[in-house]
């Protein structure tokens, strides 16, 4: 037995010239699973929830008052809590779909050897970097909007003084580098957790890798709310109107 | 030197190294929340959520260095 282990997701067919990879395959069939389980709680809503209904009930009302907390208005809280719940429930349901046990054995033979059918969805940097610039696109555009487009462009561009003009500078290696460290926190985390298992399973088959497994459902649920919350934190950041900036909108 | 054997000394030296900063850091933010639940034990629920937070931002820094490892090794 040799690890087998890269960072591009595997290719399992093609359509005309399209890869179809392990890891898109599986983002499909996750986002076929949430909608499933949403079309099933919306059709069977009662003013006395059952089991599933309670459940949904609770995660949705504390995410919403998380979310009210942070960004401070009930007003904005309820627009921006559908990218934050979404963000959360499908990066929480690719990390955990990874530890169904079984799903690993599942391999089909191709041109270039036997592929595993199952990638853990987050550790296909595509996938990760496509959410990153969604929420990414979306801070620029709620920073657009709150502080007018000179407003926005004058924070990067401010000719005052030397120092002024430095800092702006700095604050546009700061955007872009946003998109790096939110990106790479995640895929490097749930990256690594698949490569630390499948290394402990190597060296030691029983129980040993067991703790690791543990470490990587704690890791899976803190980085899908570590990475919504971080996009919450930005949004609210740039929705807010600083204090000096008030001031020379007053005075004009 | 052959190459692999620089590829594994490099993949070692810089997870080695990038795990030092992060190390403290992570250290720095625990004891201090346990600091802070100690002195005042009933916003342990808020401080909880927000100590796992910062952690996560902190440990990104070993997350390049580990990102970094992994491209040496595998990619």
């Amino acid at each position: 037995m040799e690890l087998n282990i890269s960072i591009a997701p595997e290719i399992i067919f093609y359509i005309k010239s399209f890869p179809v990879t392990n890891s898109l395959l599986w983002s499909l069939f996750i986002s076929a699973f949430l909608i499933l389980v949403t079309l099933i709680l919306r059709f069977s809503l009662k003013m006395v929830p059952g089991g599933l209904q309670s459940c949904a009930e609770v995660l949705i009302e504390e995410s919403f008052n998380f979310v009210k907390s942070v960004i401070g208005s009930e007003e904005k809280a309820k627009k921006v809590f559908p990218l934050f719940f979404t963000l959360f429930i499908f990066i929480l349901a690719a990390n955990l779909f990874t530890f169904i046990p079984g799903q690993s054995a599942i391999t089909i033979k191709n041109g270039d050897g036997v592929i595993s059918v199952f990638r853990a969805v987050m550790a296909d940097y595509g996938m990760v970097l496509v959410l990153t610039i969604i929420s990414v696109i979306i801070i620029q555009v709620v920073a657009i909007a709150t502080h007018g487009p000179w407003g926005y462009l004058g924070k990067f561009l401010n000719f005052k003084s030397p120092l002024k003009f430095f800092l702006g500078v700095m604050d546009i290696v700061g955007e872009i580098a946003k998109i790096l460290s939110l990106s790479f926190r995640l895929f490097g985390n749930i990256f690594a957790g698949e490569v630390l298992g499948m290394v402990m399973l190597f060296l030691i088959p029983f129980i040993a890798p067991l703790p690791f497994m543990f470490l990587g459902v704690l890791t899976a649920i803190v980085q899908a709310f570590v990475f919504a919350t971080l996009t919450l934190v930005f949004i609210t950041l740039a929705s807010e109107i600083e204090p000096d900036e008030l001031i020379e909108q007053a005075s004009i | 030197m052959e190459t692999e054997a620089v590829k594994a000394l490099a993949a070692g030296l810089a997870i080695g190294l990038g795990a030092i900063g992060p190390a403290i850091g992570e250290g720095i933010i625990a004891s201090k929340a346990m600091e802070a639940i100690g002195r005042n034990p009933e916003v342990s629920g808020k401080i909880t959520p927000l100590m796992f937070v910062t952690m996560a931002i902190t440990e990104s820094t070993g997350i390049y260095a580990l990102v970094i490892t992994l491209i040496i090794l595998f990619g």
